[in-house]
């Protein structure tokens, strides 16, 4: 295969289980011209450098617009309106300094250590209730009953969104989280679907928001809603208000549950490490830092550039697109030895699970003390886990990676310890 | 500061030091072992440079999860002079 | 992987380190790691072990931090004899001894010689004796600092507007405690970041509460029956009354023990070579001897070979780790080439810099805009980018440390995010300071 064409051979979901022989051979050009004119940028060096790079723009997402509905009051005058607050209204994932900033700054300030700690309790108590579910189980889809209804639980009760709506956003978040993967910016179709998907949600949260200021309690929503953040953080208007609150709801929906799936994967397919974790539970913070190096959530971020520049030997020219494929940065072996071992005694761990630079992830926190509580809690209380299939059938998804089932075989659940 | 006012206790505690070159202010250590490190304005990290033993774990968590490993800690306890 | 010469390679023998403290530490660390199994003398004047001293301007004073729990974490096993309480006072290199001040020698191998520097006095011994009157460099001077501040002094008198002493007036800001800064520059920091970046660290310091002249100096001060500093007087004729001074001139090398040791040293520091060997006074490498951290004057690979001396924490660590590998015989003798960086931080604002500023003739301000309180400035001369400073805008500074080392053209981003114009300035520093 032409080195021009690796990056769509990673989009192709035959590649989805193991993408890594393909990123390897991306980075014999740390900064290679896929065919579609896309820039791929494979290694560590080159990643971290164009993560601090100021020409680098994250408003990559193409402008909304409508689909026709006949209506010509719709049609010339709502419409446009909506694209053009959508449009100048994107989370901040999607936006650049100095508007990213001031946003991102009034989110973190309601996303406080003790919320992030109260949640670290809660997980505990939560993956202990799902683990009991399958006390009598002798086998269980690890996605479907501990990855995914964790983390939304989380989500939900940090922002203050019902748990009982959960069944109505689960797949407006699937769409949104869509908005990722690079083949849908182009597609009209999918394009079309998440503006209808935005507009559904943005009403739910429009009436929630509602709901908040008139009984604000004390959650992250409500705290956003009443105007200004325990340090004076100034408030942010209602629609990039709606926006941010969209943003969180969907990102806590989507990578938290790939981390969990992701970990619990390479944990039974090494045994001698998940007895480790088991009598060891002390290891769990590195060896979840070697999680997000060695199969992290994300494996690609997408950037423009705003203009061009020289990047090992190669010049990206102004406005190009640029994927930063940072699942291939924490495989480099120019940083890490033996890259594809899985190794949570490795030392410096710099990998990019979680980004880098200003849009680092903003739930990290929130992700590593949630996979904590149930990583450490499978390897304690599941009873000889085995994979059913490997590998597992992934979802479609290329950037957002994760299995869609993980089917174990147990020989029991211990009690909670 | 809570554990540079605690009574000395037999242990001997941690010692911390942060490349605060290195740091970004992305204040994971902050979440992970809240009070020892805290952001004062957008940047400034603030640390304590000897943690009592009895936040080993805490300490541990923020050394591992900073994205610039710029935390460098020793334990007495794991380790020789 | 570097190719290792075993040949050279010093496992055995008798090392001293000369200054424990952070350049002398890392050193013996890297020694240490880099295989040196022989014998290990680490020597310092203080009586204490290796601390970190970025604290002891800010949370140390504040009292956020004790002074005495700043000692550094040690990170490799050193297996170690210290001679903590007695300085060097002398170098034999024909006899290969260093001689201390309690009368006693001890001979070497190999010698890292990281004696750092110190605060510089107040010129007039009379009036620097004077009670209330303090320099800042030690962790015994944060603890007096720290005691004097306590009981709430009528008014610190800061002389001197560098990174000592912007950040000892916003700490003792953040005690409440009232506070006039005196320079003779046009603005605080001004001799290292120019004077458009001068002005807004000036407007940062007026809005904490500090009484700030700029542009003139301490003529004298006066004391009280007591021997207790009541007043300076300025050469505005001016008169600030108070009874906490803090002066904040700037550090001293510490050079004078090597007086006669046929070594190029003096008030510029211990000149090195490119590998951090020190030169004799005929320019010759003593392959034996390394020098590391403020004491050491070495040719900058990244600026045309300038010799610098650089007071830096990060600089300490990457020269004294390396002069650890060279005398172990690991490092190359040209691989010494760490970019410059600092930080500090005051009021609640952080201000990083990387590369050096000195010599620049042009600056911009690229991201961020002052208004909002972050930006980042770069720094060029004779049209290459030589430095760049933020003010919390930190995750821009990788980026610019990348085109700096590549002697990129300036300036060296255009078409960023969130540039506002490149208008470029001049950097405006101030005359060379002569006296304080």
């Amino acid at each position: 295969m032409k080195t021009g064409q690796l990056f769509e051979a990673v989009k192709d979901e035959a590649n989805r289980a193991d993408p890594y022989p393909l990123y390897a051979r991306l980075r014999e050009t740390p900064v290679s011209r896929q065919d579609d004119g896309i820039y791929v940028v494979s290694t560590h060096a080159a990643i971290t450098s164009l993560l601090h790079d100021p020409r680098i723009s994250s408003e990559t997402l193409p402008p909304s617009e409508r689909p026709r509905t006949g209506n010509p009051f719709s049609d010339w005058i709502v419409n446009p309106v909506k694209d053009h607050l959508t449009n100048t209204h994107r989370p901040f994932i999607f936006r650049d300094p100095p508007d990213h900033d001031r946003l991102r700054m009034a989110v973190m300030g309601q996303f406080t250590h003790q919320r992030v700690h109260a949640m670290r309790g809660r997980s505990h108590d939560l993956v202990a209730d799902l683990l009991d579910k399958q006390s009598d189980a002798t086998s269980f889809d690890l996605v479907c009953d501990l990855a995914y209804p964790l983390p939304v639980t989380v989500i939900c009760e940090m922002l203050g969104v019902p748990p009982e709506d959960e069944p109505q956003f689960h797949g407006w978040a699937t769409q949104l989280a869509s908005a990722l993967e690079p083949d849908n910016l182009g597609n009209e179709e999918a394009r079309a679907k998440n503006i209808i998907t935005f507009d559904e949600i943005s009403t739910y949260m429009r009436g929630l928001i509602k709901e908040k200021r008139r009984h604000p309690q004390d959650d992250m929503l409500s705290g956003l809603s009443a105007g200004s953040g325990p340090g004076g953080e100034p408030g942010m208007g209602e629609v990039d208000l709606i926006a941010s609150a969209i943003l969180l709801l969907v990102a806590g929906h989507e990578t938290t549950v790939n981390l969990i799936a992701n970990s619990t994967l390479a944990l039974v397919r090494h045994p001698d490490i998940l007895a480790r974790l088991a009598g060891e539970p002390d290891l769990a913070p590195r060896l979840i830092e070697e999680m997000l190096r060695y199969d992290p959530p994300v494996h690609f971020r997408t950037r423009r550039a705003l203009s061009a520049i020289d990047i090992a030997g190669i010049t990206i020219p102004e406005g190009a697109d640029i994927v930063l494929l940072l699942a291939s940065g924490n495989r480099d072996p120019a940083v890490f030895c033996d890259p594809d071992r899985f190794d949570p005694d490795r030392p410096d761990i710099r990998h990019f699970g979680f980004g880098g630079g200003l849009h680092y992830c903003a739930g990290a926190p929130l992700a590593r003390f949630e996979a904590e509580a149930a990583l450490v809690a499978l390897a304690q209380r599941l009873v000889h886990p085995r994979l059913i299939d490997d590998p597992p059938p992934y979802r479609s998804g290329a950037a957002l990676r994760g299995p869609m089932h993980l089917r174990l075989a147990i020989d029991g659940v211990a009690p909670r310890r | 500061m809570p554990d540079s006012s605690l009574p000395p206790d037999a242990t001997p505690p941690l010692r911390v030091t942060v490349d605060l070159n290195r740091c970004q202010a992305y204040a994971q250590c902050c979440y992970a072992a809240p009070g020892h490190f805290v952001l004062h304005g957008r940047e400034a990290l603030f640390y304590d440079p000897a943690p009592s033993s009895s936040a080993r774990l805490a300490i541990e968590r923020a050394r591992v999860s900073c994205p610039v490993q710029a935390i460098r800690v020793e334990d007495p306890e794991r380790q020789g002079r | 992987m570097r190719s290792m010469d075993a040949e050279r390679k010093n496992t055995g023998g008798h090392t001293v380190v000369v200054g424990a403290s952070l350049a002398g530490l890392r050193g013996a660390e890297a020694l240490r790691r880099a295989g040196f199994a022989g014998r290990l003398t680490l020597v310092g004047d203080e009586p204490h072990r290796p601390y970190d001293r970025p604290p002891l301007s800010k949370s140390a004073l504040t009292g956020e931090v004790a002074p005495e729990a700043t000692v550094l974490p040690n990170l490799h096993a050193l297996a170690a004899d210290w001679r903590l309480g007695v300085a060097a006072t002398g170098l034999d290199r024909q006899a290969r001894e260093v001689r201390l001040a309690d009368g006693t020698t001890l001979s070497y191998d190999r010698l890292l010689i990281a004696t750092g520097s110190r605060a510089r006095s107040w010129p007039n011994p009379t009036e620097a004796g004077l009670a209330g009157v303090h320099t800042l460099r030690g962790r015994d001077d944060a603890a007096a600092l720290r005691q004097a501040l306590a009981p709430g002094p009528k008014r610190v008198l800061i002389i001197g507007a560098g990174f000592i002493g912007c950040e000892v007036a916003a700490s003792c800001r953040a005690l409440d405690r009232a506070v006039t800064l005196i320079d003779p520059g046009p603005a605080p920091l001004a001799r290292i970041l120019g004077q458009p970046v001068g002005e807004i660290v000036a407007a940062l310091h007026r809005a904490l509460g500090v009484d700030l002249r700029s542009r003139t100096k301490v003529a004298r001060l006066e004391g009280n029956e007591a021997g207790r500093v009541v007043r300076a007087i300025l050469e505005d004729g001016n008169v600030v009354e108070t009874d906490l001074v803090v002066v904040a001139l700037g550090a001293v090398r510490n050079t004078e023990w090597l007086s006669g040791s046929g070594l190029d040293a003096g008030p510029g520091g211990v000149v090195c070579n490119e590998a951090g060997h020190a030169l004799d006074t005929e320019g010759r490498p003593d392959r034996a001897i390394a020098a590391a951290g403020d004491v050491a004057r070495f040719p900058h690979p990244l600026f045309d070979g300038r010799p610098v001396a650089l007071e830096h924490w990060g600089h300490a660590v990457a020269q004294g780790e390396h002069a650890g590998r060279l005398l172990a015989g690991e490092a190359n003798e040209t691989d010494y080439a760490e970019m410059p960086a600092f930080w500090s931080s005051q009021g609640g604002i952080t201000i990083k810099s990387v590369g050096l500023t000195e010599g620049a003739d042009s600056m911009v301000f690229a991201q961020g805009s002052p208004k909002e309180g972050r930006f980042v400035v770069v720094y060029g001369a004779k049209g290459r980018c030589i430095a760049a400073v933020s003010f919390d805008s930190a995750r821009w500074l990788p980026a610019y440390a990348e085109q700096i080392a590549a002697r990129a053209p300036f300036p060296p981003i255009c078409g960023g995010t969130d540039e506002h114009n490149l208008t470029v300035l001049s950097p405006g520093f101030p005359e060379k300071r002569t006296s304080p």
